[in-house]
């Protein structure tokens, strides 16, 4: 069969193909249109010739095949040592194959490869740190997403996600007027508990521009006003644009690069117009390698790098606490034991692991870290999409015991997971397995200890 | 039969040497130049040198034993991979036999090792390739990845190594251990830059892609070590 109405090569543009694409409950009629679409080889093969070049190419015919990096993936670990899910395996089985016939692959070829991709692997790229010749299976895969998305073979939360980014620019329906009418109620909403408390949008030439995850406005505005009171007790002149400020990329999770480009220029024209000295993302890990790691390449940028310095939260966080910007009540340190989630986004692949230390440090009496940390420290199970697609929803859950068993190794109560996707699998790994632990973001424990200075607070009785 | 082993180890050990060296070198600068900053999504340009720095390490610090997190997580692995590569590299280099050759053929020759310590590293390169083999058999996870290369490439090391072995112990037929080592030798030279042997090479330059990556794009600013992952 051709491609379906719903299912196809095509990515999501308009609002009623979205709306359709989210009626079809779990994506039903999706996969099933799914076993049908056609595979157009010719396009394929295309692809891969201008695309797969020579540091892949060479990865995929180098690979020593001696399986060193078989112990590094959780995902083959939890799976009992399943071979089936040595990272090597996944890649040459499925990218591998697709190069060396030349695009000659069916149909069924291509559904397996979504499974592997979006199922086998989180792309947290561990496995590059345990191949001697340094392969990264977790670069090569996200690569083949990219492949599979132009095929329309991509599970059916991942084309919603791509297409709520090209219909709104977010990862969720939130538009810029939501946004805006967001920031106005959180502002009221906290200023008689915090007088003076502003969020001001679209102010030129401040100190810091603020972006975050649609996520915020639409389902926890009051993270929101966290970070809006952290700049407020920091005493920071701040901004956030009424438009370019949601930072996420589900594109880059679903393959869609074409709308990877457009999401993190989008944010980077923000930049331009707002003339920031420095941009400061929340906490979010996946937020942050779209925009700060991945973004500038993405965005044609010779150098690299964002157009002006762009940080992550817990690096703001950090020198505000070492500056005394902010200053902590020691009386309100965290007596119980404490544990931390390296986001392999922002720490594996963008080394900010001691900045989060740092912070813990300053708020914690009793920190353990994890059996394996910073660049070494395992993926929370629900990265790279993992999460957030019900067809591997089974899949995720058991992905979820390694890092159970590594929470639970540190005795810790609490988990501090400054990343939306870590936050979510720690949440849905306590519900799951049920040991007992909390877990949170760094925002409202900050708030919680912060000392707050007379002239912040609130006045007792008006005159 | 003397006419044959001058053709052996005249102008056929030209050709492979030349096709070795050339085929490798070729390999190794078509690498390089291959390298896209934005399909790979690294500026390498942008930052050579904090790029070198880091792809240098990162080349390097795997050479030595136990220094990284990977080999001391695999021991049976590290320990098998360099005990076949540290006789395979210097005992050929080094071996005073092939020095001779050199020298009355081109004119020079390099410095030698002691016949012993030759022949231990010979043993203890064949005990490298035997454990190595031992893991395609036994592991599930290694023998899921074997393909028949692999396969051919050990017996094509094992060869040369197990013949010019017994030759100079004065094991069986000198002669006709001579004739399989020299052709075994050279069917290696000639088929390196065209197999995975071209890892010879491209070690070096994938090690130095994968540092470069890091120390460009993926934190080589912010983290502690700056350039150098703590591979």
């Amino acid at each position: 069969m051709p491609e379906g109405t719903l299912c196809n090569r095509r990515p999501i543009t308009t609002e009623e193909e979205l709306k359709a694409l989210l009626a079809d409950k779990g994506g039903a009629t999706y996969y099933k249109e799914m076993e049908e679409l056609d595979v157009d080889t010719e396009k394929l093969w295309s692809t891969l010739q201008n695309s797969c070049k020579t540091r892949t190419r060479t990865w995929l015919e180098i690979c020593a095949r001696c399986g060193m990096c078989a112990d590094s993936c959780f995902l083959y670990r939890v799976n009992k040592n399943d071979p089936k899910q040595v990272p090597a395996y996944k890649i040459q089985t499925t990218l591998g194959e697709m190069i060396r016939r030349k695009g000659q692959v069916d149909n069924a070829f291509m559904r397996h490869a979504m499974d592997v991709a979006w199922s086998q692997c989180t792309c947290c790229n561990r496995c590059s740190q345990f191949c001697p010749h340094g392969i990264d299976t977790g670069v090569m895969i996200s690569y083949m997403r990219g492949i599979l998305f132009s095929q329309g073979f991509v599970p059916w939360e991942m084309k919603i996600g791509s297409g709520m980014h090209r219909v709104y620019k977010a990862q969720m329906d939130v538009t810029d007027e939501d946004w805006v009418d967001t920031c106005e109620w959180m502002a009221e909403e906290n200023e008689e508990e915090w007088p003076g408390l502003e969020i001001p949008v679209d102010k030129e030439d401040a100190d810091i521009m603020y972006t975050l995850n649609a996520r915020e406005p639409k389902h926890y505005p009051q993270d929101v006003a966290e970070a809006a009171i952290l700049f407020h007790l920091a005493g920071e002149n701040w901004t956030v644009p009424t438009s370019g400020w949601e930072q996420t990329s589900l594109a880059m999770f679903a393959g869609d690069f074409s709308e990877c480009a457009d999401s993190v220029k989008h944010v980077y024209s923000a930049i331009e117009r707002l003339r920031p000295k420095r941009v400061i993302g929340t906490e979010c890990g996946h937020a942050h390698r779209a925009t700060v790691v991945e973004g500038p390449y993405w965005a044609g940028l010779e150098t690299g790098l964002p157009p002006v310095e762009y940080i992550h939260y817990v690096q703001w966080l950090a020198e505000c606490l070492r500056e005394g910007k902010i200053k902590i009540d020691p009386a309100k340190k965290i007596k119980e034991p404490v544990t931390l989630q390296d986001s392999c986004n922002y720490v594996r692949n963008h080394g900010l692991g001691r900045y989060t230390r740092e912070i813990i440090s300053y708020i914690a009496e009793d920190f353990r870290e994890m059996p394996d940390i910073k660049e070494f420290n395992w993926c929370c199970g629900g990265g790279g999409g993992f999460n957030g697609i019900g067809k591997y929803r089974k899949e995720r859950n058991v992905g979820l015991q390694w890092k159970r068993d590594q929470i639970l190794a540190t005795g810790a109560k609490i988990v501090i997971a400054p990343c939306h996707n870590c936050w979510d699998a720690i949440r849905d790994l306590e519900e799951e397995y049920e040991i007992g632990i909390k877990w949170t973001f760094l925002k409202p424990l900050i708030i919680e200890m912060a000392i707050i200075p007379d002239h912040l607070k609130p006045a007792e009785d008006e005159e | 039969m003397e006419n044959l082993f001058n053709i052996l180890t005249g102008p056929c050990l030209y050709i492979a040497m030349a096709v070795f060296t050339i085929g490798l070198i070729g390999r190794f600068v078509l690498y390089f130049l291959g390298l896209d900053w934005k399909l790979d999504r690294v500026a390498y340009k942008a930052h050579m040198g904090q790029g070198l720095k880091g792809g240098v390490h990162s080349a390097l610090k795997w050479l030595v034993p136990f220094a990284t997190h990977g080999w001391r997580s695999q021991p049976l692995a590290a320990i098998g991979f360099f005990l076949l590569h540290i006789g395979v590299v210097l005992v050929p280099i080094f071996l005073l036999g092939h020095n001779v050759i050199l020298q009355q053929r081109l004119g020079f020759s390099l410095p030698t090792l002691p016949q012993g310590v030759a022949d231990a590293l010979t043993i203890l390169s064949l005990v490298g390739l035997a454990i190595m083999l031992l893991r395609r058999l036994l592991l599930p996870n290694v023998r899921i990845l074997t393909t028949g290369q692999d396969y051919f490439l050990i017996v094509l090391v094992l060869i040369p190594l197990v013949t010019g072995f017994l030759a100079v112990q004065g094991f069986g037929d000198y002669k006709a251990l001579m004739l399989c080592h020299i052709i075994s030798g050279e069917v290696l030279l000639v088929l390196a830059p065209f197999t995975k042997l071209s890892h010879i090479a491209l070690y070096f330059a994938s090690r130095m892609q994968i540092g470069m990556d890091y120390a460009i794009k993926r934190g080589g600013r912010t983290r502690e070590s700056g350039a150098f992952f703590p591979w």
